[in-house]
């Protein structure tokens, strides 16, 4: 019964994921569309099936870069040219097994628990396994056979170092504060009510941190205003030489790490599947208040609370890529080395020195 | 000689964050707006405001200007004849030299003339219009409304002189002239407003 119940939450969290970024592939499109006074696409049918506001044009696609021809340059290198964008879209899809999508929950005499995989250093395999998928970038750039596909592959590899150091050194703050690295802890921590009414959520305790780990994800998204892998008006970038469904697994591993960041900003820095008030049994309000609630309700309501802060940093960071302009490799360089890290050292600094006092 | 552009920038302005939650602040506010139009427009509300600067153009036309120069027509006498008298007026001013005419002997002694053949290489035609101001007769005519000519083959782009004298006028009845001008009047400002409140 265990194994069904383990194999069904992979299935919730594979589906939610991919669905998420089906939806994804949409809003980038509508999204962008609205915001600049535009509709956007809204012309693909099936069938004669009503358009649903553009959303069959994601199936159109699908269709058009299956059938297309998948060409790998002759003097590229077929099995690394082949591998790399599986080891992309790998590692940014594994990244999700130790995200909580919820709590645990007694259902029916069965522990239910919305996390795959239970590790007590959570947080530790994100950064790994992030830090692994840039070897699709490098590989694919490099197996190319193309100077500029390489340049792309050497940028996204320069730039995702870079700002992996400055998301690793804004988690200490985190880390400090909550005193653990298992991500469920630290969503239970941020249940927690500081003076009876204030959620202990990552963002009160760390503002600074969150901003800081927030355009460092953004960063590590690799997508405008952070896009000089890809930089499609200097060069094309890393998947130059790719087409077809090859291609769209690069450009799903975006949409997928797009999930990523907004699925860790909410983890830690906005209570992740935390409802305020909502403990185990129901509502507890400040005000003393008490809605009991069944299980079953408790568990819709947290796991939609996490779904929909996902929802809405992914609906801000398309904001932000539809807003801002690509920054330069020069500009990108100093704003990860000399303002961001040491920025994250003093935010460690001082969350250190807060913690000192407060408990010395 | 170089050209030194001095941009000046505050501190705030320097620090970049103020100014992304500004730009974002901008362009939510356009995102939200525009939703909001649609949303209504889903339920059948606010029918009078556009959710999107856009023509959704097969289905949804911008009014045309009522001197716009499109495809060319030839007139008709009262009895269906050309209203043509193969002057050669056209041909001659023609700077693209598209219009071919075949005069022949008309049996009225009083018309003269009158076109054989007469055809136009739309494929060639340049829209200038002096073949209308050229016309002695008022015979030809670019007032028919249709400005997407397209055709698979170079032969269909070859207007002769039945597919020429078998175009009719925009219908003015559709659209009337001067309510056309105002739309688009009406439609500059609107578009000129919106560029100086969001520029």
């Amino acid at each position: 019964m265990n194994y069904i119940i383990d194999f069904l939450i992979v299935g919730f969290v594979f589906s939610a994921v991919m669905g998420l970024m089906y939806i994804l592939l949409w809003m980038e499109r509508k999204q962008s569309a609205v915001m600049q006074d535009r509709i956007g696409a809204n012309r693909a049918t099936f069938f004669g099936l009503p358009t649903l506001a553009g959303l069959w044009h994601n199936i159109a696609d699908g269709l058009k870069l299956l059938v297309k021809e998948d060409f790998i340059p002759p003097s590229g290198n077929r099995f690394l040219h082949t591998i790399s964008p599986m080891i992309a879209l790998f590692f940014a899809l594994i990244s999700f097994a130790v995200i909580p999508f919820g709590g645990v929950y007694d259902l029916f005499g069965y522990p239910v628990s919305f996390q795959i995989l239970n590790l007590n250093v959570g947080i530790l395999y994100v950064f790994a396994v992030m830090s692994m998928g840039i070897y699709g970038f490098v590989l694919g750039g490099w197996a190319s056979a193309n100077n500029y596909a390489l340049l792309g592959g050497i940028r996204a590899s320069g730039q995702m170092i870079s700002y992996e150091i400055t998301m690793g050194a804004t988690i200490i703050g985190i880390l400090m504060v909550y005193g653990t690295l298992d991500l469920q802890e630290i969503n239970l921590a941020q249940g927690r009510l500081l003076g009876g009414w204030l959620p202990l959520w990552g963002v009160i305790l760390q503002p600074l941190g969150f901003i800081l780990f927030f355009t460092a994800a953004m960063a590590e998204t690799k997508r405008v205003p952070f896009d000089i892998p890809e930089g499609e008006s200097e060069i094309v970038g890393y998947f130059m030489e790719y087409s077809g469904m090859k291609f769209a697994m690069f450009w799903q591993t975006d949409f997928i790490e797009t999930i990523l960041a907004a699925a860790l900003v909410t983890t830690l820095f906005f209570g992740g599947w935390q409802v305020p008030y909502l403990m185990a049994d129901g509502f507890h309000f400040p005000w003393g208040a008490v809605w009991t609630l069944p299980t079953i309700a408790v568990m819709i309501l947290q796991v939609g609370a996490f779904l929909i802060k996902v929802f809405f940093f992914c609906f801000l960071l398309m904001l932000i890529r539809w807003t801002l302009p690509r920054f330069r490799w020069d500009q990108l360089m100093r704003l990860g080395w000399t303002i961001m890290l040491p920025l994250s050292v003093l935010n460690i600094l001082v969350t250190g020195l807060v913690l000192v006092f407060l408990e010395g | 000689m170089a050209i030194k552009k001095v941009v000046e920038t505050g501190f705030w302005e320097r620090i970049y964050l103020p100014e992304v939650i500004r730009g974002l602040a901008l362009t939510a506010g356009h995102f939200f707006r525009n939703m909001a139009v649609h949303i209504a427009h889903l339920f059948g509300f606010a029918k009078d405001k556009k959710g999107a600067a856009t023509y959704q153009f097969p289905e949804e036309r911008r009014p045309l200007a009522p001197r716009l120069r499109t495809l060319h027509r030839l007139t008709r006498r009262q009895d269906g004849s050309p209203r043509c008298v193969a002057c050669m007026m056209c041909e001659t001013v023609c700077p693209a030299r598209c219009i071919y005419i075949i005069a022949g002997e008309h049996p009225n002694p009083q018309i003269e003339k009158y076109p054989v053949s007469f055809s136009i290489d739309i494929g060639l035609c340049i829209f200038c219009g002096y073949c209308v101001e050229a016309c002695p007769e008022d015979a030809i005519r670019m007032d028919t409304g249709i400005i997407e000519i397209s055709s698979y083959t170079r032969e269909g782009m070859f207007y002769d002189l039945k597919k020429l004298l078998d175009l009719s006028p925009i219908p003015a009845s559709s659209i009337p002239a001067t309510a056309r001008l105002e739309d688009l009047r009406d439609e500059r400002e609107a578009l000129a407003k919106r560029g100086r409140s969001t520029g």
